[in-house]
C-alpha cells in the first residue's frame, strides 16, 4: 500500500534530502523565511550543517569546503544573498574545486519578509549558472543536478526557489542511495585563487568562456521541458509560474525552463516560432521576458500590475486574457502580533510612552510597529536598526535627536548589528545614542535557531558562546546595562530613560528567553549538563 | 464508503482535484490537520500537493493551508472560488475564507462539534477532521492510521474518539452547513 519510495516533501526538505544523497559535506546558512528548514533537515539526515552569524559568512565558510575539493550547499532567503553578494560576485571568478550549491529562497508576495526582490538577477549579475524547481520532486532533482552542474565546470550554481516551491508539500520519488563523492583535498591553484587584478582579469574571461560552454549545453539539458499542445497559444514559464500556468491553460503547449541562466535561447526561438501566440508567464521582474525579446525572439509578457505579489491560477488566467482590471481585495485576516507573555511587549510600552523615535529591525520584534504599541519609526535590513538611528541623531535638531533609539534583536545584532556598534563608537553623535538589544536566546521569527549568542549549535548542543555584553564593551561602548522586563516593574522604562539623558553612548540589553521556547531550553540545558559530567542524559529520550 | 455520493472520486482522471482549505489561527493546529489530510490522501496513492505559509503568521494571526488531491495537480495552491471544503477551526476565521469556496461548497466549522463530548479541548482539529472524511471517499482507517502517526501514542483513543464524534456529526447531517 504505502510506497516508501513516495515522500511527501516540502521543497525544503526534499533540497535537504538530494543535498544528503549527493554527499554534500558541509551546509551553512542563516536562517531566513523561507529557506530554514532546508539546513534543519540535512542535519536531521545525518548531514553536516551549520548557522552561521550571516549569509556573508556562510558563503565564505561553503567557499572554503569547495576549494578543499569538498561538496558544500550555503542557504539563505532572498534578501540573505544581498549579504553574501560580495563573495558570490568572486568566487563565479575562482570558480570552485568541489561543488558549491547556494539556495536562494525568494518570497515574492512578501509573506515573511521586507521585500521581494527576485534574486534571478542575481545570477545575470554575478555569472554564475542558475536552476529554478517548479515542485518537491525538481527541488530534489535540481539540488543533485546543481552539484554536477557544479562539478562539471568548476562554477557555484544558485538553486533559486520561491515560497511556494519551499513551503509547499508534493510528491517525491527520491534517486538512487547516496553517492560517495571524492575526498577533500587541498589542491595549490594561485592564480586561480587570488583575485588580484592581475590574475581577475583572465579568471573573467575564463568565467564568460564557462558561461558560453554552459549555454550550449543547455539547449539540449533535460532540466528544460517541452509540454506538447495546441499551437494556438504557447507558453515559456519557470518554477511555479509553471504550475500555474498548465493548470490555467491545459490546452497550451508549454516550454518548462528549469535552467534559466544561462538561457537556451535557440530552444526558445524554436518553442515560439512554432505556435501562433507565445507568451512567457513568470511571477516577480520581468527577467525571462526582457532577456527572450533582447535575444529578438517576439514574445508576450504580463501586464505591469502581475510585476507585484504571487501569481496563482486565477491570476494567470487573467494574464491570458490580459485583463488588467483591479483585481478584487481579499477580505483582511487577523494580522499577527507579539505573543501575550511576550517580555518585547515591556520594551514597546516604554518605548511608546517615552515618545521615542525608533529605528528597527528584522524579527519578531518589528510585530512593534503595528497597534497597541505603534513605537517603531523604520525598519529596512537586518542590522540597518544601529546605523539609521545614529543617522538621525547626526541631523535632527536636539529635542528630536535626543529621543533616537536603535532597537535589535540577539541573532540580527550578531548577524549584522556588530559593525553598527563598532560605528557608534567610533563616530558617537553628539547627544550620544541608546541601542537596546532585545536578546530572547533564540532566531525566534524563522522558528527558533540557535546562534552564536545562544551558546548552542544548529543541533542545541553546546557551542562557543558570544557574550552580547562583553562584545558591546569591546566595540568601546561604557554604559551597557542588561535588565529583565518583567510586567509589573518599570526597570527597564527607568534603565530607558536614564540612558536617554546621559547622553553617553548606551546599550541595554533587555534579557529574557522567548516564552515559546522555554520548555526547550530546559532540555537543552540538561543536555548540556550531562555532555560535561558525562552523566546518561535524562533529557535524551 | 460512505456518502460516496457526496464526495468528488479523485480517482477519476476526467474529474477536477479535491480542493481543501484549512483555516485559523497560528498555534491551534491548522497545520497538522493539513498534514493529515495530505498523508490520508498520499497512502490512497493519489497526487497530492499542499501549500501553507509560516512565519510572520506563527504569532497568533490568521493562517490557512491548501491540500489539493487527485489524479493530477499543478499549482499547489486552491484557486480562490474553487475550494470544495472550508474546513475553518476557528468561526471568525471563516468570513476571510469564505470567498475561496466554491459555490455549493461546504464549511465544516467548529459548530458542527459538541464541544462538550470532546476528549480534550485542543482536538477540535481532528474532530474536524472526522467530519471532513465523512464526505471524502477514503476509509475510516485510513484517517485513523495516520491521525495516530500524527500524534503522540498516549493520545491515541483519546484523538480516535474526536475524530469519530465528528465524523458520526456529519453522518447525521451532511449538508449542516451548506455555503
Amino acid at each position: 500500500m504505502h510506497d516508501e519510495k513516495r515522500m511527501l516533501l516540502s521543497g525544503d526538505e526534499a533540497i535537504a534530502l538530494a543535498a544528503w544523497h549527493t554527499g554534500v559535506a558541509l551546509g551553512t546558512g542563516y536562517p531566513g523565511t523561507p529557506s530554514t528548514e532546508i539546513l534543519e533537515n540535512f542535519s536531521k539526515l545525518g548531514g553536516s550543517a551549520q548557522w552561521s552569524p550571516n549569509e556573508k559568512v556562510a558563503l565564505e565558510v561553503g567557499i572554503g569546503a569547495a576549494f578543499g575539493g569538498a561538496r558544500a550547499m550555503v542557504t539563505m532567503k532572498h534578501v540573505g544573498l544581498n549579504v553574501a553578494s560580495d563573495p558570490l560576485f568572486t568566487v563565479a571568478y575562482t570558480g570552485v574545486t568541489g561543488a558549491l550549491v547556494i539556495v536562494s529562497a525568494d518570497d515574492p508576495g512578501m509573506h515573511s519578509s521586507q521585500n521581494e526582490q527576485d534574486n534571478r538577477h542575481y545570477a545575470v549579475a554575478a555569472g554564475v549558472p542558475m536552476l529554478e524547481p517548479s515542485d518537491s520532486q525538481e527541488a530534489y532533482d535540481f539540488m543533485r543536478a546543481a552539484v554536477e552542474i557544479s562539478e562539471r565546470w568548476n562554477i557555484p550554481v544558485l538553486l533559486r526557489a520561491t515560497t511556494r516551491v519551499c513551503h509547499s508539500y508534493t510528491v517525491v520519488r527520491p534517486q538512487a542511495e547516496r553517492e560517495t563523492p571524492k575526498a577533500a583535498h587541498f589542491a595549490r591553484d594561485l592564480k586561480g585563487r587570488v583575485m588580484v587584478p592581475a590574475y581577475a582579469r583572465p579568471a573573467h574571461r575564463r568565467l564568460r568562456q564557462k558561461l558560453a560552454e554552459i549555454a550550449a549545453w543547455n539547449e539540449t539539458c533535460p532540466l528544460n521541458q517541452a509540454v506538447p499542445g495546441g499551437k494556438a497559444l504557447g507558453i515559456i514559464a519557470s518554477g511555479i509560474s509553471f504550475m500555474h500556468a498548465r493548470e490555467a491553460a491545459p490546452e497550451a503547449a508549454l516550454l518548462k525552463l528549469g535552467f534559466t541562466h544561462p538561457l537556451p535561447l535557440r530552444k526558445i526561438q524554436e518553442f515560439a516560432a512554432g505556435v501562433e501566440r507565445c507568451l512567457v508567464i513568470e511571477e516577480g521582474d520581468p527577467y525571462l521576458v526582457e532577456a527572450i525579446r533582447a535575444a529578438g525572439i517576439s514574445v508576450g509578457g504580463k501586464p505591469e500590475m502581475y510585476r507585484f505579489g504571487e501569481l496563482d491560477v486565477a491570476r494567470v488566467r487573467r494574464i491570458l486574457r490580459e485583463d488588467t482590471s483591479p483585481e478584487p481585495a481579499p477580505p483582511p485576516g487577523k494580522p499577527p502580533q507579539l505573543c501575550d507573555a511576550c517580555s518585547y511587549r515591556i520594551v514597546f510600552d516604554a518605548l511608546h510612552r517615552l515618545n521615542c523615535i525608533v529605528a528597527g529591525d528584522i524579527g519578531c520584534y518589528t510585530l512593534g510597529a503595528l497597534k497597541p504599541y505603534e513605537a517603531m519609526d523604520s525598519c529596512v535590513c537586518m542590522g540597518a536598526s544601529v546605523g539609521v538611528g545614529l543617522g538621525l541623531r547626526r541631523v535632527l535638531p536636539p529635542e528630536q535627536a535626543c529621543r533616537v533609539v536603535s532597537v535589535i534583536g540577539d541573532s540580527t545584532f550578531i548577524h549584522s548589528g556588530i559593525s553598527g556598534l563598532v560605528e557608534m563608537a567610533y563616530n558617537p553623535p553628539p547627544g550620544g545614542h541608546v541601542v537596546i538589544i532585545l536578546d530572547n536566546s533564540t532566531t525566534a521569527m524563522t522558528g527558533h535557531q540557535e546562534h552564536p549568542g545562544t551558546g548552542r549549535n544548529l543541533r542545541h548542543e553546546p557551542a562557543g558562546k558570544l557574550v552580547l555584553e562583553d562584545m558591546a564593551r569591546a566595540c568601546g561602548i561604557r554604559r551597557v546595562q542588561v535588565i529583565e522586563p518583567r510586567a509589573g516593574s518599570d526597570a527597564f522604562e527607568h534603565a530607558l530613560s536614564g540612558a536617554l539623558k546621559s547622553r553617553q553612548l548606551a546599550v541595554l540589553i533587555a534579557r529574557r528567553p522567548c516564552v515559546l521556547i522555554a520548555k526547550d531550553l530546559k532540555e537543552y540545558e540538561k543536555r548540556c549538563q550531562c555532555q560535561e559530567t558525562g552523566e546518561p542524559c535524562p533529557a535524551a529520550v | 464508503m460512505k456518502n460516496a455520493a457526496n464526495a468528488r472520486k479523485p480517482e477519476n482522471p476526467a474529474r477536477p482535484p479535491c480542493n481543501i482549505v484549512v483555516a485559523g489561527l497560528g498555534g491551534q493546529g491548522v497545520l497538522t490537520a493539513t498534514d493529515i489530510i495530505a498523508e490520508v490522501a498520499l497512502r490512497a496513492g493519489l497526487d497530492v500537493k499542499k501549500s501553507e505559509i509560516k512565519g510572520m503568521s506563527q504569532r497568533g494571526g490568521s493562517v490557512t493551508c491548501d491540500v489539493r488531491f487527485g489524479a493530477h495537480i499543478h499549482s499547489p495552491m486552491v484557486p480562490v472560488g474553487e475550494a470544495d471544503f472550508l474546513l475553518a477551526l476557528e468561526s471568525s476565521q471563516l468570513e476571510p475564507t469564505r470567498h475561496l469556496l466554491r459555490p455549493g461548497g461546504l464549511t465544516i466549522e467548529p459548530s458542527a462539534i459538541d464541544a462538550d463530548k470532546l476528549p480534550q479541548k485542543k482536538m477540535l482539529n481532528v474532530a474536524l477532521l472526522g467530519a471532513l472524511s465523512a464526505h471524502l471517499p477514503m476509509a475510516e482507517e485510513e484517517w485513523l492510521a495516520a491521525i495516530g502517526d500524527a500524534f503522540a501514542p498516549k493520545f491515541l483513543e483519546e484523538n480516535r474518539r474526536a475524530f469519530l464524534l465528528g465524523r458520526a456529526a456529519q453522518e447525521k447531517s451532511p449538508h449542516a452547513s451548506p455555503a
